[in-house]
């Protein structure tokens, strides 16, 4: 092949990213980005949920310059519209447009998920790493916390708690969060594990590294790789346990455009005017899948040994 | 052997203290949280005197700890309360619904495990290939459609479009109360008074919520079939399988899938514990008559004594099939000490 010729003396970034002998740190770091990256492009599905999960959250950020109409006007005349130009997905059961009422949920659906993971994957991996390290009676102790929070499925847990506080977006969040940090303490944890009895730890400890500095500094970031994948995973069920909070009325409350609220309000038109309650559900499966095709790229590029 | 009787020993052991952290938590989310008992129960149109009643008989006005032990002491006899809406106790309301839950369960498992074994292993064995790839995609939409969104399709398409599928509920207004109560489960009461009327009609009534449900089971238990089997597909065993002229399909269901039946056993627990949380929104799509229905119908009335009641038992059929898991999976395999 021509490319294959020599170019004039520089090197290309390319070259530069894959080089087997990098002169500096941070060309090491980048160039193992770069083959992680190449390596997850191979991956058509994987690449094809990133790209939909990255418009969906653009769209949705974008909200107020594409909303064709206010998602809270009524318009009792219009009311159960199928799609057409003036509203492009239809009107809803009070005359609302569709299409618009989608881009604002999209902000409380994929916010609850945000807000879910920013509280829960810190935690999860602090509880996890501070158990594995110190091991002994705080190990057992921690472990056995995550246990009993393991033993309640997930959505029954979170509608316990959100009936007891009172329904909405915030208690629907704390309500998830709760029931969604063990499995990343179980993570880390098990991670920390292993890398605990390795010889670098020993040597960070010998250098008279404090505990904390080596669980924050030196395990804790050993850990994200297999985490992030985990976090990926998860996003798609948590926006499907937000969404099924919405639905059996105890997250979002109606007013309010969430994705699985709207399918709640819109259900007693399933027979006639199908569409009302299956777009936004339609919404939910293409957010919830982006991320697990996503996820599942990641976990092979990031965590082969899990394949 | 000894090794492995201690090791299960230590689980066994472990199972009291989740099983009281369990009972804890649901105490704590009917008690310190802003819902206020008293006025649950007797509205809030109630004279001072009667509150006050109502407060006492409670226990409210101890501590809160002698409260938990009051709840506990109660709980060791089987009493969970009454529920306010239902105005039966809820240990009966359970009872009558848990059934229900455990039949749409069922036959969700064996629908899943039917479809997605199979499934598994041909994208095992086809590994790479256009067939791999599609069952992958199939198992993904799975894990990613709202189940609620499933439902409501299902009915729209086999109920009001082809009219092949008989309407919610569990079954006919004709056949209520025709078949004499055993089991609660309609298909077996059916089947126990030899009624094939009733029997089909239940079978029915089942197929639509029971195939909704084993959709989500079906793309884990194919997943990890598909997983289990690339490992042993692997192994030098197989080689020698094949080296020695087997036909393909003993190597692969015989020699392959019987070193994985184990491991799938074990799935298999978990999915069924997993299944319980899907029933309470399938439930409440297609009116079913089971303990998620109830327990929804019971949040959106406030009805704390029912819904905690609900919870701790699913909870504890939740940790009850997780035990099982674990049980058997260090009984049946060799290869854990």
């Amino acid at each position: 092949m021509s490319a294959a010729l020599p170019g004039p003396a520089t090197l290309s970034w390319r070259d530069w990213l894959l080089t087997d002998t990098p002169a500096s740190r941070a060309q090491a770091a980048w160039g193992r980005r770069y083959r992680l990256w190449r390596d997850f492009r191979a991956n058509t599905l994987a690449t094809g949920g990133l790209v939909v999960a990255v418009v969906l959250i653009a769209l949705t950020l974008a909200a107020p310059w594409l909303a064709t109409h206010d998602p809270g006007v009524q318009e009792l005349a219009n009311r159960l519209q199928p799609p057409s130009m003036a509203h492009w997905l239809g009107t809803d059961e009070l005359g609302r447009d569709v299409f618009s009422r989608l881009l604002y949920g999209g902000r409380v659906t994929l916010g609850m998920v945000v807000a879910v993971v920013l509280m829960v994957a810190p935690l999860g991996l602090a509880i996890g790493c501070v158990a594995g390290y110190a091991g002994g009676a705080l190990d057992r102790v921690l472990m056995r916390v995550t246990d009993v929070f393991l033993a309640f499925p997930r959505l029954i847990l979170a509608l316990a708690f959100v009936a007891a506080i009172k329904p909405g977006v915030t208690s629907a969040i704390f309500a998830i969060a709760l029931t969604a940090w063990p499995p990343y303490a179980r993570l880390a944890r098990a991670e920390t594990l292993t890398i605990r009895g390795t010889d670098f730890i020993a040597a960070t400890r010998l250098t008279g590294a404090s505990a904390t500095r080596i669980v924050f500094c030196h395990v804790a970031p050993l850990c994200l790789p297999s985490l992030v994948v985990r976090v990926t995973l998860d996003m798609s069920s948590i926006i499907l346990t937000a969404a099924s909070l919405g639905f059996l009325g105890m997250g979002a409350q109606p007013p309010s455009p969430e994705w699985g609220a709207m399918i709640a309000t819109a259900r007693r038109f399933i027979l006639d005017q199908w569409w009302v309650p299956t777009i936004p559900g339609i919404a939910i499966f293409v957010a919830s899948l982006s991320f697990n095709l996503l996820g599942d790229g990641l976990r092979d590029v990031l965590d082969p040994k899990q394949r | 052997m000894r090794g492995r009787l201690r090791a299960l020993a230590g689980t066994l052991a472990s199972v009291p203290i989740t099983l009281f952290g369990l009972v804890l938590v649901t105490f704590f989310i009917g008690r310190v949280m802003p819902v206020d008992p008293v006025l649950a129960i007797v509205g809030d149109r109630a004279t001072q005197d009667v509150v006050e009643q109502t407060r006492l008989e409670l226990g409210l006005d101890r501590s809160l700890p002698v409260q938990f032990l009051i709840y506990l002491g109660k709980l060791a006899h089987g009493d969970l309360g009454r529920s306010v809406m239902t105005s039966h106790t809820v240990v009966a309301d359970i009872s009558r619904f848990f059934p229900a839950t455990m039949e749409l369960a069922t036959a969700a498992i064996l629908i899943a495990v039917l479809i997605g074994v199979p499934l598994g292993v041909l994208a095992a064995v086809k590994q790479g290939t256009r067939i791999d790839h599609t069952i992958r995609v199939i198992c993904l939409a799975g894990h990613s459609i709202p189940i609620f969104v499933l439902a409501l399709l299902t009915l729209l398409v086999f109920y009001a479009t082809l009219g092949i599928a008989p309407g919610p509920g569990r079954q006919d207004v004709v056949f209520e109360d025709m078949v004499p109560a055993v089991t609660n489960l309609l298909t077996v009461d059916a089947l126990i008074a030899g009624d094939w009327g009733a029997f089909r009609d239940a079978l029915a009534h089942l197929a639509q919520p029971a195939g909704v449900l084993a959709y989500f089971s079906m793309a884990y238990i194919a997943r990890m079939t598909r997983a289990f089997m690339l490992d042993a597909l692997s192994g030098e065993f197989i080689i020698t399988a094949r080296a020695k002229g087997l036909p393909a399909a003993r190597v692969i269901w015989r020699h392959a899938f019987g070193n994985i039946a184990v491991r799938l056993v074990t799935v298999l627990a978990l999915t069924y514990a997993g299944l319980l949380e899907g029933a309470v929104v399938t439930e409440t799509v297609f009116s079913w008559p089971g303990l998620g229905q109830y327990l929804t119908v019971s949040l959106l009335n406030a009805d704390m004594n029912a819904v905690l009641g609900a919870t701790l038992v699913v909870g504890v059929t939740y940790l009850g099939f997780n035990l099982l898991a674990d049980v058997l999976y260090r009984l049946l395999d060799p290869r854990v000490r």
